[in-house]
């Protein structure tokens, strides 16, 4: 399979103090970690796309490490994620699928085996396509107070020809979250639901 | 600090390779972007001192985040430019008392030099709204290598009665420069401009 060549990459660190309640006592840090690469299978139909998910892995585990250090360094602290992927216009949606594994499992390995399912969103899109990231808690899927999304974007990317990989991680709740449901306290934690 | 912050958003931007070409060492840029509420939303005030105060305190926490996102030091920063997005509630004349009065002092002093004027724009818009920060070389604003721009944005921001704040910073000009003028290694470094 052919080489990953990043052509860019952008790293997005958000920090929420409030939004209109009170202050937060730990404000909510949410980043991306973004990188656009060639994507080697524009232009045309290709059968056998599944080999390059190993090749993209290097990739995956050094986004996903670049997203614990912008966030203070420590695992213990990344308690959101989410993935997705927009592929260029020359390119086939199944292309942006070619992250699941890759993506998925690099966030899982660096957290030291988080047990959710990443969130994913993915889409075909021109330079400047905006993606809203789901995001949901690392090891249980259904803890309300974690659902949440995260917008990215990069004005000169995915050019007709590129692929555009997105990872993301937080560091807690919503900021204000109080629409109940199951709280991150109440995580059973065996099977990545509850 | 008189400044009430909601958010804090930091973008850090490296381009690897441009048109298949290698960019070595790579292009990066950072923008560091507050979004504070607007003490003067929904009425007419003259004196706008309590924002050229708070474009004091801005200048100094954006450029620290700025550069912090680059990890350089400050001897290294090349270029940099300043904008700021008004909410509908809001007057363009705000966005003017953040930028210039007094924002550009602790800028030029976090970075220890800055004979050139900081490029900057200014606009009033809703949430989403894209900022095009302008950027100039710091300290001679002739460098042609070094004209360029960062487009930011964030999806929640500004809010009617918030005003979006950016400070941008990089190590290097354009990928690859090759439309000539002055060079960087050119610069006298005396008026600012050359």
């Amino acid at each position: 399979m052919p080489d990953v060549r990043v052509r860019k990459t952008l790293t997005i660190v958000e920090e929420t103090f409030h939004e209109g309640g009170p202050i937060a006592a730990v404000p909510l840090k949410r980043a991306a970690a973004l990188a656009v690469i060639r994507n080697p299978f524009a232009g045309g139909y290709t059968e056998d796309i599944a080999p390059y998910m190993d090749d993209l892995k290097p990739l995956g585990l050094a986004m996903a490490r670049s997203l614990v250090a912008v966030l203070g360094g420590d695992i213990g602290r990344i308690e959101g994620y989410g993935k997705g992927a927009i592929v260029g216009s020359a390119g086939e949606l199944e292309h942006g699928a070619l992250w699941h594994v890759p993506g998925g499992y690099a966030m899982r390995e660096v957290l030291g085996g988080a047990k959710a399912i990443v969130a994913s969103t993915k889409k075909v899109g021109g330079p400047g396509a905006r993606l809203d990231v789901p995001i949901t808690h690392i090891n249980a899927s259904y803890v309300r107070s974690h659902f949440d999304a995260m917008e990215v974007g990069l004005t000169d990317a995915p050019r007709a020809d590129e692929l555009l990989l997105v990872l993301v991680m937080t560091t807690g709740a919503r900021i204000h979250a109080r629409v109940g449901g199951l709280k991150a306290s109440e995580i059973q934690g065996e099977n990545g639901l509850r | 600090m008189k400044a009430q912050i909601r958010k804090i958003a930091v973008f850090l931007e490296e381009t690897r390779t441009e048109m298949e070409r290698s960019v070595i060492p790579p292009t990066r840029r950072a923008a560091a972007v507050a979004v504070i509420e607007n003490p003067y939303a929904g009425r007419y005030v003259e004196d706008l001192s309590d924002l050229m105060d708070i474009g004091e305190e801005l200048g100094e926490l954006l450029t620290q985040r700025a550069l912090s996102a680059l990890g350089i030091p400050a001897s290294k920063a090349e270029s940099y430019g300043k904008a700021a997005a008004v909410g509908e509630n809001g007057e363009l004349e705000h966005a003017a008392a953040i930028l210039h009065p007094k924002l550009g002092t602790p800028v030029r002093r976090v970075l220890g030099k800055g004979a050139a004027l900081i490029p900057s724009s200014k606009k009033r818009g809703g949430c989403g709204v894209v900022l095009d920060i302008p950027l100039g070389h710091k300290d001679a604003a002739f460098v042609r290598s070094h004209f360029d721009g960062m487009e930011v944005r964030i999806n929640d921001a500004p809010r009617p009665s918030e005003i979006m704040v950016a400070i941008a910073v990089t190590d290097s000009g354009r990928p690859l420069p090759r439309v000539g003028g002055l060079a960087k290694n050119q610069i006298k470094g005396e008026d600012g401009l050359r």
